[in-house]
């Protein structure tokens, strides 16, 4: 299992914590999610969110903040400086979104604030599009983790982009992939860990699902076969059928 | 010597005393503001007694013992309009309107006809809508004040005081009692009060939106409440301009009339609130603490004042309670 900047993860799954019907049900689909990673913005609760952020250390697994919200670098600069004081470390999942009504990462700001923060020693995990040459520009601004749409947040569309996503995957052998946002389904996530991805990274799937535990489970148990799946190599597809028992020389009892 | 003496005159307060006057217990009551007032959460609540719409988020308890509130508040305080609850949502967010319906029950779909027919306003701006005939709603600065009064007519007056905690006390303080509980927590809203002439409404309005869910609950002569956000922290202290434009961008996707309204009041406060948003009624030293309410207020206060009492008189176990009683 690859590392994130130098962490390794008991579970390759990120798991949102907003929009829960309440914080007993955030931390039990925590626990059913077998989550080892807490996502959590702080621009929304900021100033007092003290009870809010204490529940969220109390799940026991490592916090990554994030940027939601943020339209431009300097609110994003802010904001993940503010986070590395509040939860005192030095991860932070980097948003700048670009437009309001698809929430799209803006991909010019993005790499701008990317730079700095990198340079600031922060350990960045940006949300991007698919796109290959952006990837390569975060890398260059010194980016160990991509994170990936697989649809626009919120949008549960799954993985769009297949051909786009797969690209990465070749491009970047050595450094973690995380599917950010758009995961719907339990199903599209084993897709993404079967493609050899990394992580995934999921919020509303599982917060606004009619029982956010039993389907926190059902992610749980994806992401598990599809690492499995992936380690076990799978076969290549093929056109033409291949039979798995041999018909010739069989009895043919009619 | 009263039997009881209450802490606090929000709408968890004024419900016991009520519920324990009612019952023959000789009651006291204090506040620290002198009675209901903006410093207690329920005076910027919405008023909407409305169980099986809350039933989308929230726990079945809630469902369950909020069918319990309209009958008590038309009891002991009146005022209680029984029109129903419409949920609509804009066209593109047409899906929003199966989930809701899918986890909620006691509903009927409406077309564009029917929601004409509820709320004549309303005509041609949505397709379909969800009404809930055997919801009500109430105006709750006039039912808190009822239930003063109510208490005053039996010579029950409010004193205007902090008081120490003591055996024999009930702890009705809402998020003032989070030092004596631990795992007690506020959670934000944010409300706007308007005056509209150019809509009328006879019913609570829920509009649904993935990002930016609105309710507007009619006051009557043209004055409309605007709720509400729900942040997790316990700050009481402002609006942000976010939380501004979102409900104000709500109530004009609602209704465009909205946008030439006179802004009358915003209100922020805090509403206490358990991890599982569910009240609790814990006794301990001798001390009853009933709190929790969370965005409840209205429709839970009446259970929850029913299970103090049981406790209080008959030393029955409450449903609310999670502890030994001690």
């Amino acid at each position: 299992m690859r590392d994130f900047y130098g962490v390794t993860l008991a579970n390759p799954l990120m798991l949102g914590t907003a929009q829960y019907p309440s914080p007993a049900i955030l931390a039990d689909a925590f626990r059913a999610s077998k989550a080892a990673v807490a996502t959590v913005s702080l621009r929304r609760e900021q100033g007092a969110g003290q009870d809010f952020w204490a529940l969220i250390r109390d799940l026991g697994v490592r916090v990554l903040p994030n940027t939601a919200g943020c339209h431009t670098v300097k609110e994003a600069v802010t904001t993940a400086h503010m986070a590395r004081e509040v939860f005192e470390t030095p991860w932070i999942k980097l948003e700048v979104i670009g437009h309001t009504d698809t929430l799209q990462p803006d991909p010019f700001a993005l790499v701008e604030a990317a730079r700095i923060l990198t340079e600031d020693g922060f350990h960045v995990f940006p949300y991007t599009t698919e796109d290959l040459v952006l990837a390569e520009r975060l890398v260059e601004a010194g980016c160990r983790v991509l994170m990936p749409w697989g649809a626009p947040i919120g949008s549960g569309l799954g993985l769009n982009n297949i051909y786009g996503l797969r690209t990465l995957r070749a491009h970047f052998p050595d450094i973690p992939l995380v599917i950010d946002a758009g995961l719907g389904l339990p199903s599209q996530a084993a897709a993404a860990m079967e493609m050899g991805y990394d992580a995934a990274l999921l919020n509303t799937a599982v917060a606004k699902a009619g029982d956010p535990v039993a389907m926190a489970r059902a992610f749980a148990l994806a992401i598990e076969a599809g690492t499995l799946a992936h380690a076990a190599d799978p076969m290549e597809p093929r056109d033409m059928a291949t039979p798995s028992t041999p018909v010739i020389g069989k009895a043919w009892l009619a | 010597m009263p039997d009881f003496t209450i802490i606090g005159a929000g709408v968890a307060g004024l419900a016991v005393a009520t519920e324990l006057a009612a019952r023959g217990a000789g009651v006291a009551i204090a506040d620290a503001g002198g009675g209901p007032g903006g410093h207690a959460c329920s005076w910027w609540a919405g008023g909407m007694l409305a169980p099986w719409c809350e039933g989308e988020s929230a726990e079945e308890p809630v469902v369950r013992l909020g069918q319990e509130a309209a009958g008590w508040w038309a009891r002991h305080a009146g005022g209680v309009t029984m029109n129903g609850t419409l949920v609509v949502a804009p066209e593109r967010d047409r899906r929003e309107l199966d989930r809701f319906a899918r986890r909620t029950s006691d509903f009927e779909w409406c077309t564009a006809d029917g929601i004409a027919a509820l709320e004549p306003d309303l005509a041609g701006r949505f397709r379909t809508a969800l009404f809930f005939p055997a919801e009500g709603h109430l105006a709750p600065r006039m039912a808190l004040a009822a239930l003063r009064d109510g208490l005053r007519s039996q010579g029950i007056e409010i004193a205007n005081e902090q008081r120490v905690l003591k055996p024999g006390m009930i702890d009705c303080r809402g998020l003032a009692a989070r030092e004596a509980l631990s795992d007690l927590r506020g959670v934000k809203g944010e409300m706007l009060v308007l005056r509209c002439a150019d809509v009328t409404l006879s019913r609570p309005v829920r509009l649904l939106h993935p990002r930016i869910p609105l309710y507007v609950v009619p006051r009557g002569d043209g004055v409309f409440m605007l709720g509400a956000t729900m942040i997790e922290t316990g700050e009481r202290g402002r609006i942000t301009a976010r939380s501004m434009l979102e409900l104000l961008s709500a109530a004009w996707a609602l209704h465009p009339a909205f946008a030439e309204a006179e802004i009358l009041e915003i209100g922020v406060d805090a509403r206490p609130a358990f991890p599982d948003n569910l009240p609790r009624i814990r006794r301990r030293g001798g001390i009853i603490h009933a709190n929790g309410l969370y965005r409840h207020g209205f429709l839970l206060a009446p259970a929850l004042a029913r299970q103090v009492a049981d406790l209080a008189l008959d030393g029955r176990k409450p449903e609310f309670c999670d502890e030994d009683l001690s």
